[in-house]
């Protein structure tokens, strides 16, 4: 785009993020780790169908700390997504476009984001 | 593939440092950048401490002030110093805005001004618009008719028909929603962005033009419109207060709308 030679203006690294921006960033990345998530899904039923891994020692791999972590990452992803997902289908439906909604509706996604997984991780 | 960091030219280095006079009161650092095509240099930032009493209110006049009176080497564009020609568009603390209307005293710390973002830089503050202005001529931003016009009077419009049109056609095509966009950022080769994008939903709600079909058939394509993720930079910077994501949905529902 740039004629040769031109430098290019700083963008990234200046620029001041709005909120929406930061979910939108958000969604792509609880995206992809909802589908890294599902290849541990898989896993988890092959060691219950073929026990290719001893389920138990797949048990207490995701018994352990790290593993507690990594699937409560998943399930705040997963609710993220759910919640910001519903966020674009709105839109897509042409609501909650104007700027002080596309706000607010951020930070209720958020708040159920929050909610959803820290409830669904006490109840379950 | 988006190309998050800058190229080596463009990194930018420490720069110079223009101190106030000693006897200045209510001093303000203004932190900008500055390119000099003749030099070869990398960008850098230069500091500029202005005594706010003796400066009008506004980052531009700022700008001018350190033109006039400390270094008239520093280059922008600007023209009406009222909002309205969208010349002095620029990145002032963060954010995409107008210069002549962005109140200095409304930021906090040191006041940064860079060019327009990820965009090729001219010199200072002047970024290359040639692309932007060439993605707005492509949506054929002019009325497009086959009926021929009445012999004895314009082609009259409601009330409500004009209406649908004052919002779009209030834009000034100063670049910052495009510029604001991170899809633009990564994609501006084949993306149209928010400005262009406004424009072509202003003629396709427009009452008047006959060309609505052949306008959403040249939207209909994975880049030129569909790069718009909704991530709300454009309106959240629109120094107009106008509103292009959702000028885009509508155009995105236009679109799915004529599929049935």
């Amino acid at each position: 785009m740039t004629k040769e030679g031109r430098p290019l203006s700083p963008h990234l690294t200046i620029y001041r993020w709005p909120i929406t921006m930061m979910l939108s960033i958000l969604h792509r990345i609880s995206g992809f780790a909802l589908a890294v998530g599902f290849i541990v899904f898989v896993a988890w039923l092959e060691a219950i169908a073929f026990e290719s891994v001893p389920f138990e020692t797949f048990s207490a791999a995701l018994q352990s700390t790290f593993g507690q972590l990594a699937l409560f990452g998943w399930l705040f992803c997963f609710f993220f997504h759910l919640a910001n997902g519903i966020r674009h289908l709105i839109w897509d439906s042409g609501h909650l476009l104007e700027k002080q909604q596309a706000d607010t509706s951020a930070w209720f996604v958020l708040l159920a984001t929050v909610v959803l997984s820290v409830g669904y991780w006490l109840t379950v | 593939m988006a190309e998050f960091r800058l190229p080596p030219n463009s990194r930018i280095t420490k720069g110079k440092h223009f101190p106030a006079a000693a006897a200045s009161g209510n001093v303000r650092r203004f932190v900008v950048y500055r390119y000099d095509p003749s030099t070869g240099e990398n960008p850098r930032m230069d500091t500029y401490e202005i005594d706010m009493d003796a400066c009008g209110p506004m980052v531009l006049d700022a700008l001018i002030k350190i033109k006039n009176e400390i270094d008239p080497t520093l280059t922008f564009r600007r023209s009406c110093r009222e909002g309205i020609c969208g010349s002095c568009a620029m990145n002032v603390d963060g954010r995409n805005t107008l210069a002549c209307t962005a109140p200095a005293d409304s930021i906090k710390g040191d006041v940064k001004i860079y060019p327009l973002p990820h965009m090729g830089v001219v010199k200072d503050l002047v970024p290359d618009l040639t692309n932007f202005y060439a993605q707005y001529a492509s949506i054929k931003p002019w009325l497009q008719t086959r009926t021929p016009a009445p012999p004895d009077q314009e082609r009259l419009q409601s009330k409500e028909d004009q209406e649908l049109i004052d919002e779009p056609a209030a834009c000034i095509l100063c670049a910052c929603c495009s510029t604001s966009c991170p899809s633009y950022w990564w994609n501006s080769d084949r993306y149209l962005g928010p400005a262009a994008l406004l424009a072509a939903y202003r003629w396709l709600v427009d009452s008047r033009d006959e060309a609505t079909g052949e306008r959403l058939d040249d939207l209909e394509d994975p880049f030129r419109l569909y790069r718009c993720h909704t991530i709300m930079n454009c309106t959240n910077t629109c120094p107009k207060n106008l509103n292009p994501a959702k000028a885009i949905a509508e155009t995105k529902k236009m679109l799915a709308e004529r599929r049935h």
